[in-house]
């Protein structure tokens, strides 16, 4: 602290920070090393010390690892808790991002995934010493089963992303195992961007098919796609815009006419948990993406987990090991099966994070179905109220998101990132922007059931605020935000000259 | 239910404003024949405490309160409770993928730190935040090696992780590349005999792991020489990452693969965990997954921002360098905060400890007759053992004990039927590893 810096110039001068309390300009661990501290001591050897010179050899030996930090607990826990005020949260408020499904994560959840006799099991221990993980493991998947109306589960997948992959390698095992593995998979323009890059990996080429003007599978068009050559087609329903594809069953249909199978990313399924079940409406391989519909704390980025749920025909062709019930009652992992894909990952899969999964659908049961219906209603909620204010390129029935436009505010220069950056200063986090791609300016806006009626409409005021200072002050909206510990930052100028790690 | 927070006053009144007369009236667009008539048959609705309950049930279900002597690409390793109570912090659990930069500093700058951690301790130039796991890592690197060579054949010691293999093995078979396996000599690591001139000029990558799977550290730098001088890379992979706080990095590798689960992360029965691709700074632009980099704000004030995203499938899409989406933040925090506190000398006293473990370790156990050590080569916190009888006998005797035996390898590799891969980590007091040493002599002492 600069004992001589005043209020006076604070004031006049905002990016004075070194006389300012580092609590507000919090710098790197790295920087804040001293030779000799440390933030955890471990207790004292209690076997004969070995000289590790001696039992490596002077190959094998590194020397002391430069610049690594050096700092006491009390720096680590202030260092954290510092840059941690620095996120936003669900724990803060509404965090509306469209396709994310950022929804409460209990922490009831957080509790039992770190039990002892949880958290600290090997996954290579014997089945005997492992009843109670796989018990865990067979719990879940009949719940996800019940919610799908599929007949087999793999947990292995790590993500939504490899889970696709899975359900794309079991696609092409089966059809293999039918002669002839084939050589496409349709995905309509409104997809993620994970679908056609797990396309490629299971070595599949993408045709993109067009959506109509109503933003859903144009049947037509799709008839005329579906040639012998065709695996899948793989959708995502309610798609992107938060619509259910109505003519599902037909579009199913079309496929199997044809030997062809049809993929479901689950990425939406908070729109549909109790309400109906995709094994129902044609749906032979899915994913589900437990982080999102099932709760489980995003973290910053991960971890996931993306279960694949299939029908009858696919079940030989599951990732190993299988988690079986044996006839003396016993859990037991199978791993031999003969036609199985392989294996996407070491172990089990997320283990931590489908634990938490079933917490969380146990907390429900069949009340799932409530959370269901009161996303969709929030969803709906804020459509109403914010049609008068911005463009609705699609007016179909929503379901648990409604994906708006930047189509009015653009007139007077202001785009759909420029009102997500001012969300900021209001004190939301902004929306997904400029996906799905068949939207330009999107703006989707997915609520969760987690909102109360209050923050629903605080965040509608929010919005409505912005749409008029777009009119009346655009150059506040392009600038923003205007609240945060740093202002917008030069993406340009991080990617043109990459600067990745912190050096000496 | 706890978790909603509306009324149904507030239920309806929200209906009105919609104008729907009832919350059926939103799900229309569901076709009739299609919509569940009856309530999903779930267990539940539990309230907390019977959630805990149930939990609390499965756990006594598994080997709590044994004793493990399981490594094999898992590690049991101290950790602070500042660690859990740091990431359990709202701000980071319940945010999400810092894409919105200026409101998800905290994450962004833990993601730069880890970065520069992982640097660190690979001696690699640059490293990604993050892949699924360690087996994941490895597969994405050996992809990267062939965009990188253009070579579509590889060349994998079968003493990397047998899981792992697997894995590359699904991944692989559909894109064109063929996996060739290298056997190992006495000393356990390599066959460096089997890797000629001829199949090193057409393979992509040199794969191996060290420590290995049979715990035996590589040659590094001579399998870089060799694999350089045929224009192929070395991919290493690392399962035990406290070995890097005594062992010499794979700075002379191309692309190094890391299973961080040793830094910090629990065993949580196999997940989650977090991989990490470390690599050169040239090769950055072919290397998967998330990278947070450094910038300014027009203030020139320091940030930062995901950057080089043009390699991600979210721009990309089918020509992505990768599919990966969701990765592991949360856990590389985990790691993140674990080094910071652990620090410097921690590391390397930590890992000076289970090198010292494991050495006493085995001493004990060659003193038992019928008990031989089989590789020669240097290792770390896992050793691998020859006993005279099986290993399944043995484990299940000792599992009545409460103590989790050695991985037995036979399961993995058929020649080495009678053989365990034993790890002994700071873990574990000298008392428990006396006992276990009695424990396997008596078993070996009983007539069959």
């Amino acid at each position: 602290m600069n004992p001589k810096a005043t209020e006076t110039e604070l004031a006049a001068d905002t990016n004075v920070t070194a006389s300012r309390h580092v609590s507000r300009n919090e710098g790197l661990i790295f920087e804040k090393s001293a030779s000799g501290k440390r933030g955890m001591e471990i207790p004292p050897l209690d076997v004969p010390a070995v000289d590790p010179a001696t039992a490596l050899g002077r190959d094998f030996l590194r020397d002391s690892i430069e610049g690594f930090p050096e700092v006491s607990e009390i720096e680590v826990i202030r260092h954290f808790t510092r840059i941690s005020s620095w996120n936003y949260a669900i724990d803060l408020g509404m965090y509306p991002l469209g396709s994310c499904t950022m929804k409460y994560n209990p922490r009831v959840n957080e509790f039992v995934a770190r039990l002892d006799g949880l958290g600290t099991e090997h996954p290579q221990q014997p089945a005997e010493a492992s009843q109670g993980c796989l018990r865990i493991l067979d719990d879940l998947q009949k719940c996800l089963l019940a919610i799908t109306g599929m007949d087999a589960a793999t947990l292995q997948p790590a993500a939504g992303a490899q889970g696709e992959l899975t359900g794309l390698l079991m696609i092409r095992a089966y059809l293999e195992s039918q002669g002839n593995p084939r050589k496409k998979v349709l995905i309509p323009d409104s997809a993620h961007g994970t679908n056609p890059a797990s396309v490629v990996i299971a070595g599949y080429e993408v045709q993109n098919i067009k959506s109509n003007e109503r933003g859903q599978i144009d049947t037509d068009h799709l008839r005329e796609f579906v040639s012998g050559d065709v695996a899948a087609l793989m959708l995502t329903n309610p798609s992107t815009l938060g619509v259910f594809e109505e003519r599902i069953a037909e579009i199913a249909a079309i496929l199997h006419q044809r030997g062809a199978l049809v993929y479901m990313d689950g990425a939406n399924m908070n729109a549909l948990a109790g309400i109906t079940r995709p094994g129902d409406f044609g749906v032979d391989v899915m994913h589900l993406n437990l982080h999102k519909t099932f709760s489980t704390p995003h973290g910053g980025g991960g971890p996931g987990a993306g279960p694949v749920m299939v029908k009858k025909i696919l079940e030989p062709f599951l990732p190993v090991p299988v988690v079986v019930r044996k006839e003396n009652g016993q859990y037991a992992l199978d791993q031999n099966r003969p036609q199985a894909i392989g294996r996407v990952r070491a172990y089990c899969g997320n283990f931590g994070v489908l634990l938490r999964a079933l917490a969380y659908t146990l907390a429900y049961g069949p009340g799932i179905r409530q959370a269901t219906e009161d996303a969709v209603v929030n969803a709906n909620y804020i459509r109403k109220h914010l049609e008068d204010s911005f463009d609705l390129p699609y007016n179909l029935p929503s379901m648990h998101e409604v994906v708006f436009s930047d189509a009015r505010q653009k007139k007077h220069g202001v785009n759909t990132i420029d009102i997500a950056k001012r969300l900021i200063d209001y004190g939301f986090h902004p929306y997904t922007t400029a996906f799905p791609l068949i939207v330009p300016g999107a703006m989707m806006i997915e609520p969760t059931e987690s909102e109360s009626k209050e923050e629903c409409d605080l965040f509608i005021s929010a919005m409505r605020a912005i749409a008029e200072e777009a009119e009346s002050n655009p150059e506040l909206v392009k600038t923003a935000p205007h609240s945060t510990r740093v202002g917008r930052l030069d993406e340009v100028a991080a990617a043109r000259k990459p600067i990745l790690r912190w050096k000496p | 239910m706890r978790y909603l927070p509306k009324s149904p006053s507030e239920r309806r009144e929200m209906l009105e404003a919609i104008g729907a007369a009832s919350v059926d009236q939103l799900f229309q667009s569901v076709p009739e024949k299609f919509r569940l008539r009856e309530p999903l048959p779930l267990p539940g609705p539990l309230s907390e405490v019977e959630i805990i309950q149930y939990f609390q049930a499965r756990a006594a279900e598994n080997a709590r309160g044994y004793t493990s002597f399981l490594g094999a690409g898992v590690y049991s390793h101290l950790r602070s409770v500042v660690t859990d109570a740091l990431v359990q912090r709202g701000e980071f659990l319940t945010s999400y993928t810092p894409y919105q930069a200026e409101f998800a500093q905290g994450t962004l700058t833990a993601i730069f730190e880890f970065q520069t951690l992982m640097c660190q301790l690979t001696g690699q130039e640059v490293a990604n935040a993050s892949m699924y796991d360690g087996s994941t890592a490895l597969t994405e690197a050996v992809l990267m090696a062939e965009r990188l060579t253009s070579r579509h054949h590889v060349l994998i010691a079968c003493s990397v992780h047998p899981e792992y293999r697997q894995v590359l093995a699904t991944y692989a078979k559909n894109l064109g590349l063929t996996i060739e396996e290298i056997g190992y000599s006495s000393s356990g690591q390599v066959d460096r005999a089997a890797l000629t001139p001829e199949k090193l000029a057409a393979t992509a990558a040199v794969i191996v792991q060290s420590p290995n799977f049979f715990g035996v550290l590589e040659e590094l730098p001579a399998l870089a020489e060799s694999a350089h001088a045929h224009g192929a890379l070395l991919v290493t992979t690392i399962t035990e990452a406290v070995s890097l706080g005594i062992v010499r990095p794979p700075a002379e590798a191309d692309i190094v693969a890391m299973e961080g689960q040793a830094l910090g992360v629990p065993p949580s029965f196999g997940g989650p965990y977090v991989g990490v691709i470390a690599t050169r700074e040239k090769f950055v632009r072919q290397m998967p997954g998330r990278l947070a980099g450094q910038t300014t704000d027009a203030a020139g004030r320091r940030g930062f921002v995901l950057t080089l995203a043009t390699r991600e499938q979210h721009i990309r899409r089918e020509k992505a360098t990768s599919n990966i989406c969701t990765n592991e933040a949360l856990y590389a925090l985990v790691a993140t905060i674990h080094l910071c506190l652990l620090g410097k000398e921690g590391l390397r006293e930590m890992a000076a400890q289970n090198l010292s473990k494991a050495r006493f370790a085995l001493a004990e156990l060659e003193k038992i007759p019928g008990v031989r050590r089989v590789f020669s080569g240097p290792t770390f916190n896992e050793f691998t053992l020859e006993f005279q009888r099986s290993v399944k006998l043995i484990n299940a005797a000792l599992l009545r004990e409460k103590i989790v035996g050695p991985f037995a390898l036979g399961t993995k590799y058929p020649e080495l039927t009678k053989r365990a891969l034993v790890c002994v980590t700071e873990t574990i007091p000298r008392a428990e590893i006396e006992r276990f040493a009695a424990a396997v002599r008596r078993i070996l002492e009983t007539p069959v």
